[in-house]
């Protein structure tokens, strides 16, 4: 937004402070509606200036998670604590946390600038701070000359800006986005996601945000929580979802990754190195160093990305293990780099990806090309659940 | 492309032209015989002179050959009398007054219904807008005679009282024949007209937004009046002009269920037409009727422009 330089941009983790005190709290929190659990004894925390992201499919729990912080769905079970206080029973006006709702909710027979009003209104703030605070926010959001407009005057990317500039006039103590991004085209959305991020850090507010839009997530957010079924399956920053997913789910909801089902064959004390594990998966030998769980015959899932699968037309030194061999059987040509789908001679199917970082319009590997799919014993992981 | 957006007026909306002149013509033709025609008829009576003869007034049209001697005749008479007789100022004030009350009494019984219905789950809405529709289902006339049997002296009403013991043996509920009746009879009559536009314009009202309102820290009775009630006005004022507009001229329910003092200009109306043979003077009496309604429903009609 503001292309002023802000405050630095330090290392911030207070969840890794085991002295740091939870901005909010979500204590065994279950929400039933009738048979259906929506949110199933999920207990997290969430620290103070962070940007904080919800993620998950449709139905997951996640907005009803949200919902419950704002006030409109009481838990069944387990409370909330914000700053320590427990804010069960406290009606959402009687909150000091405020929602950009997914619909943005605007007053259809308000003025942007009335709009924007509403909320510091209901303070009782005096008239002239309301004028300054409202033309701040005008000012925050780029829409000084639409003030006179009514919501339906306005395009979808400026209303989205509206229900933005009202949710942050009250500076709540934390900003909830209930898919705050959804209605945007790509671009915009994408402009919208740094300008978020930015506003996040100049206001020094805590961010919730609920989407089901991983790139989103990876982008805006110091944390993720992954959720399904009403639980959470894992909680870290963007790197560490991405890099190190705890289960077949994550790895599977962000991003794209190969996941290759098979058993353990040994570990570390047999392999020699420390933390090691060889899987084996209907002739394939994959080793990999990492300190798991999993004991002998266990059935695991050895999960790696796609762009850390290197692609050649050699065979490599070692074919033996953590080298699969097929014909190249379709090519997915993405611009800034190409997903090679590669398909071994027992049908199944492996996928690599290569960055362009050549202006070649033909590419060396091509359709039907015999190809070897190598990757180093750190690339992958070994997922247990 | 071009093709497609020349050919397109023709084929989209289906049809030769004539169909579509049809379907314009129809109901203007309707209006034309039904409602401008009688009207000019009524105003020529309006401007005659009354007279003891079939019809009860002259001039009458003789042919375009006297058409001079014909106009000659019209005169604004009738509408000089309206003026002279306080019967007719008090008849005119006492609707507006009759229907002012009601609709106001109708907005504050049919809101809160409306928005009970608006609010009720969805699986259970078309049974409520149902019992509000069933009261049609019985003749009008019917309907009125019935609240006759509950409000007389020894009716319905003075039964149950007496039987809860809120009224003695000897005492009687003194309601029928009074402007209450008259209340009464139309609030019950027109309670449908006055929930069914309200109900929606509230039921078409996104939760969310009231969501929105508390969220910004507005507790719920304030977001009812900030929120709610601002965005249900084209409701309020279509239930209120449905309503306002045929009760000003109401006649079956004041003749009744009230009384004697009960002054009402559709009453008055009938009175000259039917009870003087007053034609004349009774038709002026509906044009300047008339001419009152309509600046309501301009009003309304105005409103409606807005909300589209």
């Amino acid at each position: 937004m503001a292309k002023t330089l802000g405050p630095v941009k330090r290392k911030f983790s207070p969840w890794t402070d085991p002295n740091a005190v939870p901005f909010i709290r979500f204590e065994n929190i279950t929400k039933r509606f009738g048979d259906f659990v929506a949110v199933d004894n999920l207990t997290l925390d969430i620290y103070e200036r962070e940007f904080f992201s919800l993620l998950g499919p449709s139905g997951c729990g996640k907005t009803t998670l949200m919902r419950m912080l704002a006030g409109f769905e009481e838990p069944t079970e387990g409370r909330i604590l914000l700053q320590g206080q427990d804010i069960g029973g406290v009606p959402p006006y009687r909150r000091p946390t405020n929602m950009m709702f997914q619909s943005y909710a605007l007053f259809p027979h308000m003025t942007v600038e009335k709009n924007i009003a509403f909320g510091l209104e209901q303070d009782n703030m005096p008239k002239g701070e309301i004028t300054a605070r409202v033309q701040e926010m005008l000012k925050l959001v780029k829409l000084e000359q639409f003030a006179k407009r009514k919501p339906n005057q306005l395009s979808g990317g400026q209303r989205q800006r509206v229900a933005l500039a009202r949710s942050l006039a009250k500076r709540p103590k934390v900003l909830l986005l209930d898919e705050p991004l959804g209605a945007l085209d790509k671009k915009l959305r994408e402009e919208t996601q740094f300008e978020l991020m930015d506003l996040q850090h100049t206001l020094g507010m805590t961010f919730l945000i609920v989407t089901h839009d991983q790139e989103e997530a990876m982008t805006v957010s110091d944390r993720i929580a992954v959720m399904d079924k009403g639980i959470i399956m894992q909680v870290a920053t963007p790197a560490e979802i991405y890099e190190a997913p705890n289960s077949r789910y994550v790895a599977d909801f962000i991003g794209d990754i190969n996941i290759i089902e098979g058993k353990v064959a040994e570990t570390a004390s047999a392999l020699g190195a420390p933390g090691a594990v060889r899987i084996e998966s209907e002739g394939l030998s994959i080793a990999v160093d990492q300190e798991s769980q999993a004991v002998k015959d266990d059935h695991v899932a050895f999960a790696i990305r796609p762009e850390k699968v290197r692609i050649s037309l050699d065979a490599p030194a070692d074919t033996a293990t953590n080298a699969f061999y097929g014909e190249v059987w379709d090519i997915g040509y993405l611009g800034d780099f190409s997903l090679f789908i590669v398909r071994s001679e027992d049908g199944r199917f492996l996928r690599a990806a290569q960055a362009n970082v050549s202006r070649l319009v033909d590419r060396p590997i091509t359709f039907g090309d015999m190809v070897w799919l190598t990757w180093s014993r750190d690339a992958g992981l070994v997922l247990t659940r | 492309m071009a093709n497609v957006a020349e050919t397109n007026p023709v084929t989209s909306t289906g049809g030769p032209s004539w169909t579509r002149w049809l379907v314009v013509v129809v109901p203007y033709v309707w209006l034309i015989l039904f409602f401008v025609a009688p009207f000019l008829i009524i105003l020529k009576i309006s401007f005659s002179d009354t007279a003891i003869s079939i019809p009860p007034y002259t001039p009458v049209f003789e042919g375009f050959g006297a058409i001079g001697d014909f106009f000659s005749q019209l005169d604004f008479e009738n509408y000089v009398f309206l003026t002279e007789d306080p019967l007719y100022i008090w008849s005119y004030l006492s609707s507006l007054r009759i229907a002012a009350i009601s609709t106001l009494l109708l907005l504050l019984i049919g809101y809160p219904m409306a928005l009970a219905m608006a609010r009720a789950p969805s699986s259970i809405r078309p049974t409520l807008v149902m019992l509000v529709i069933l009261p049609f289902w019985t003749s009008f006339l019917i309907r009125v005679y019935a609240w006759i049997g509950i409000l007389k002296p020894d009716g319905l009403l003075t039964l149950l009282l007496q039987t809860i013991g809120l009224m003695g043996p000897d005492q009687q509920v003194q309601i029928f024949r009074t402007d209450y009746a008259v209340f009464i009879g139309i609030v019950y009559s027109y309670l449908p007209f006055m929930v069914l536009p309200l109900y929606s314009a509230l039921e078409k009202m996104d939760n969310s937004l009231l969501e929105a309102a508390s969220d910004l820290g507005c507790p719920p009775w304030k977001a009812f009046w900030k929120i709610t009630f601002p965005l249900s006005m084209p409701g309020v004022i279509a239930g209120a002009m449905i309503c306002f507009i045929p009760i000003t001229g109401e006649f079956v329910i004041p003749d009744l269920l009230g009384g004697a003092d009960t002054l009402m200009i559709g009453k008055t109306l009938w009175t000259e037409f039917f009870g003087n043979r007053d034609w004349p003077l009774a038709s002026a009496v509906a044009v300047i009727l008339l001419i009152m309604l309509v600046v309501p429903i301009m009003i309304f009609q105005n409103q409606q422009k807005k909300v589209v």
